[in-house]
């Protein structure tokens, strides 16, 4: 039979404001009814540009090149741009974005967006439609279905406007789906159910689907079949287990090094070098070759071939034989978690802190109050990392600010080496603790240069001449392996991770004892993500660092906590050791975040049970 | 909803309030009314009379109270020019600038919401470019020149309308293409940039994604969300057509609300020019309830905190 859809060799290019930007170039896809594929790649890898071309929603100035595109069995790109929206968007091929929060339309009601275009097209009668919105949106989970339908979206919360696009995509029960990082900007008990959803739906109701993220796991534990993008291009494809258990190209080998394991003890994470290449040129070598640990001279000089089988194929001139011996030759260091002892002098210490904010809906409207952080009380010993887990709207960035001496709680009081906070200068505060943040490109000044960035807390502190502060940035530049030649450019000119870089280097230039990371990471790729997480264990381990780490992420706890706390609606629900709290969680709440976590399913089950296809 | 609109009513009175306050001191202590009233060359016994005739004699906040009390009655007082009521003076023009101004509001919409919408669909082209042109030209053009040449074009050159007067509708279309020409820009260029941002947002993408294209996605879609800032510009526009008609109304001849203010001012009219600026700032806190009420109907999230 032949395939629901086949892509060969496409290409998009887009017009920026000084180049062409070649996104994709020659991926090639083909998926079965019924099939589930997934497509993996950091950003920039092309994954999304690809699906998007597929539903004709490039930006406009964007250039689309194939040499063919069927859909079941009908030529695609023989259909005009009228007729494709009428017939195929929305009523045999649908999507599902990233951005819950912005993807519904703010001025109509839930029920207006999920029944319209199928009436519209004639495809139900609004009676049906309205009937057939309730029972996809019941199925998808959501509490009240009906009365949901009158509502707004900045009535629903994140996850439930998911599941909402996740109804509205099946209300003509396309043959094909494409669901781009659908679970990417929600929490993490949330994502685990709407990727379970996801898979529910797509079984009952036999339809293809194309999973796109940035997460190996994710798409390993949900789909058949795994394409690998890598600047553009996909350089590796097989079966989701097959790929998994023994990729063969070193790039996706790579990356699933570079991914935070949950099964056994922390390993060095092996981070790959460099950053992924941007293609303002189409490529005549091949694209990996300046991060790959394996390269060769031809690699550098011509295109690599694709090798192995329709199953498993993979863009890369190494032979079995040498790959295994690669896979090898590569040894795992097992890192020892060292346990932080309890009578080890606290850097921080919070006490019973109450954070309470006050809203009040317009001028005369009723006060209403949240408190986001209940009653807390958390230390950070010397020389400890300490993780802060819980999801958004936990409390726990309060708390971080309020540990960090930049906002004073409600009640209770904060000592810093045993000092009250309200004793402390700003000065002696720096000095003691400097905060690390979540976004490397919105935190860092884009129009001052990485040395002007970096030394700014010394200035602010009047210490040393321009000489000793200048010998002072290049010292935490080494120590944050940032290459001493950038010191004189902009944050604009840097990839994500050495933007993080330069955060943790700001921050480390006054040689405080702690640090405080909101989810330092949650903003880079994993392959970026490996290289902050090892610097950070690093740092810790040779300046002998206090680290109190914000993230949502078990495995980023996993790799590098020795302590975990949970907070759940601002209070502390449980703490202890990280072995303790990842092997034998007392409470509830944390094992229900240990099993959203996405981690490698063990590999023979899944063997097992794609061969019964 | 009832909620919100009681709530911005109950402001909208307190501007109405202060506003009042305002005209009333700027016209009684910048000068002397009875003063005047009486002319450059006039005695100051002639002065003292006239003074006390008025009442302008009596302490501020007694005459400001007398007033408040009047106008809560509807009684603005007598025209000291007129000889008759001000209410009923404007009341007799209201309808001539009500016509202008209404009319003058359609020319912008007509001209300023599809040209913006033009432009923002096909960004940096031929037609974004001439619509800019226009927009930037318009801005340029003073009013009473472009009244004055309008005039010459189509009324003496080809006599088209006539030149003067407020006797037909006819009368009416120079004055309104002149008067809502000086709109024209900014309510074009702040629909280009709604909704050239509106068609890169999220859920457009999402529409597109469900098979909406072209007109269908801009009318279902885009436009609601494009003219929701436009909304409340235009209604700040409404209120200058009101309070602005005076020079357009003076070059036309049109008998309107502007013309009286222009002869209330020259014949230091004080209770007429007092109830003018009283009724233009109402106008304007009126146009703003009202386009907050329209923006809170067409937004949910206004609506449903």
């Amino acid at each position: 039979m032949a395939p629901l859809l086949e892509i060969r060799n496409l290409s998009v290019s887009l017009e920026l404001p000084n180049a062409r930007l070649h996104a994709v170039r020659g991926a090639t896809v083909s998926l079965d009814r019924g099939q589930t594929l997934g497509i993996v790649g950091e950003s920039g890898s092309g994954k999304s540009m690809t699906a998007l071309a597929l539903m004709r929603l490039l930006p406009r100035g964007a250039e689309v090149n194939l040499d063919r595109l069927a859909f079941d069995s009908q030529d695609l790109t023989a259909v005009p741009d009228a007729v494709f929206a009428r017939e195929i968007l929305g009523r045999r091929m649908a999507m599902i974005f990233q951005e819950p929060m912005t993807s519904l339309n703010p001025v109509y009601t839930i029920g207006r967006q999920l029944t319209e275009a199928s009436v519209r097209q004639g495809v139900l009668s609004a009676k049906v439609a309205h009937q057939r919105a309730i029972a996809l949106l019941d199925r998808t989970g959501i509490p009240d279905p009906a009365g949901r339908m009158s509502q707004y979206p900045h009535q629903l919360s994140g996850g439930q406007r998911q599941r909402v696009m996740i109804a509205m995509a099946l209300m003509m029960e396309p043959e094909l789906l494409i669901a781009d990082e659908p679970t990417t900007a929600l929490d993490v008990t949330v994502q685990a159910q709407i990727l379970e959803l996801l898979a529910g739906l797509q079984c009952e109701m036999g339809m293809a689907m194309i999973l796109i993220s940035h997460d190996l796991a994710v798409v390993s534990e949900h789909t058949d079949r795994v394409a690998v993008m890598y600047g553009g291009e996909m350089i590796e494809e097989g079966r989701a287990a097959e790929v998994m258990a023994a990729a063969k190209h070193p790039y996706t080998q790579a990356l699933l090094k570079a991914i935070p394991r949950m099964d056994g003890p922390p390993v060095k994470l092996a981070a790959i070098p460099g950053t992924v290449p941007s293609t303002t040129s189409i490529p005549k070598a091949c694209i990996f070759a300046s991060r790959c640990d394996f390269v060769r001279d031809v690699c550098r000089s011509g295109r690599p071939p694709v090798q192995g089988s329709d199953e498993h194929w993979r863009r890369c001139i190494l032979g079995e034989t040498e790959l295994a011996t690669q896979r090898q030759a590569s040894p795992v260091a097992a890192m020892v978690r060292k346990a932080v002892e309890a009578s080890t002098a606290p850097v921080i210490e919070a006490r019973d802190i109450v954070q309470v904010f006050q809203s009040r809906r317009g001028l005369f409207g009723p006060k209403k109050e949240i408190r986001a952080v209940d009653g807390v009380n958390l230390t950070l010993k010397r020389g400890e990392t300490l993780a802060l887990v819980g999801e958004s709207g936990s409390g726990k960035s309060t708390l971080a600010r309020v540990m960090l001496g930049l906002s004073l709680p409600t009640s209770g009081s904060v000592l810093m080496r045993g000092k009250t906070l309200g004793g402390m200068s700003p000065r002696e505060r720096a000095a003691l603790v400097q905060p690390v943040f979540q976004d490397p490109y919105s935190s860092l000044n884009p129009r001052r240069t990485l040395a002007e960035i970096i030394v700014r807390p010394l200035e602010l502190r009047g210490d040393g001449n321009s000489q000793t502060r200048l010998a002072r940035v290049r010292e935490v530049m080494d120590m944050v392996r940032l290459p001493q030649r950038l010191i004189h450019n902009y944050p604009a000119q840097l990839s994500g991770g050495q933007r993080q870089r330069v955060a943790i280097a700001r921050a480390l230039v006054t040689s405080p004892e702690a640090l405080v990371c909101d989810e330092p990471t949650s903003a880079l790729d994993v392959s970026v993500q490996a290289q902050i997480l090892n610097l950070l264990t690093d740092l810790q381990a040779n300046l002998g660092l206090s680290c109190l780490v914000i993230t949502h992420d078990m495995g980023v706890v996993h790799q590098i906590a020795n302590r975990v706390a949970v907070m759940l609606k601002g209070k502390l629900v449980e703490e202890g050791s990280t072995d303790a709290v990842l092997n034998h969680s007392s409470h509830e709440y944390t094992r229900t975040l240990l099993a959203a976590a996405p981690r490698f399913r063990a590999e023979e089950t899944r063997l097992e049970f794609s061969g019964h296809e | 909803m009832l909620r919100y609109i009681l709530l911005r009513g109950v402001l909208a009175l307190a501007v109405a309030f202060t506003v009042s306050l305002a005209a009333f001191l700027l016209l009684n202590v910048a000068t002397d009314p009875a003063r005047a009233i009486a002319g450059e060359d006039a005695t100051p016994e002639v002065v003292q009379t006239i003074r006390v005739r008025y009442g302008l004699d009596q302490p501020m906040p007694v005459r400001y109270a007398q007033w408040l009390g009047g106008v809560v009655q509807g009684d603005f007082g007598e025209s000291y020019y007129w000889h008759k009521p001000v209410a009923e003076l404007v009341a007799e023009r209201a309808g001539v600038t009500i016509a202008l101004a209404l009319a003058a509001m359609a020319v912008t919409i007509l001209i300023a919401i599809p040209l913006g919408v033009l432009a923002a669909l096909n960004p940096n082209s031929w037609i974004d470019r001439t619509a800019l042109g226009v927009a930037v030209s318009a801005q340029a053009v003073p009013n009473f020149w472009l009244g004055l040449i309008m005039i010459i074009l189509f009324s003496v050159t080809f006599p088209i309308f006539p030149v003067s007067g407020d006797a037909t509708w006819m009368h009416f279309v120079l004055p309104a293409f002149v008067l809502g020409a000086t709109s024209v820009p900014a309510v074009m260029r702040l629909t280009r940039t709604g909704l050239i941002e509106v068609m890169g947002a999220d859920y457009i993408r999402t529409a597109r994604s469900k098979g909406y294209s072209g007109a269908s996605l801009l009318w279902r879609h885009a436009l609601r969300n494009a003219l929701l800032p436009v909304i409340s510009v235009l209604a700040v526009q409404l209120g200058q057509k009101f309070g602005g008609s005076v020079i357009t109304e003076s070059i036309f001849a049109l008998n309107g609300l502007g013309r009286l203010a222009l002869e209330s001012i020259l014949g230091a009219d004080i209770p007429t020019v007092q109830m003018l600026i009283f009724v233009f700032a109402i106008v304007f806190v009126v146009m703003n309830l009202l386009a907050d009420i329209l923006n809170a109907a067409l937004d949910p999230r206004i609506r449903i905190g």
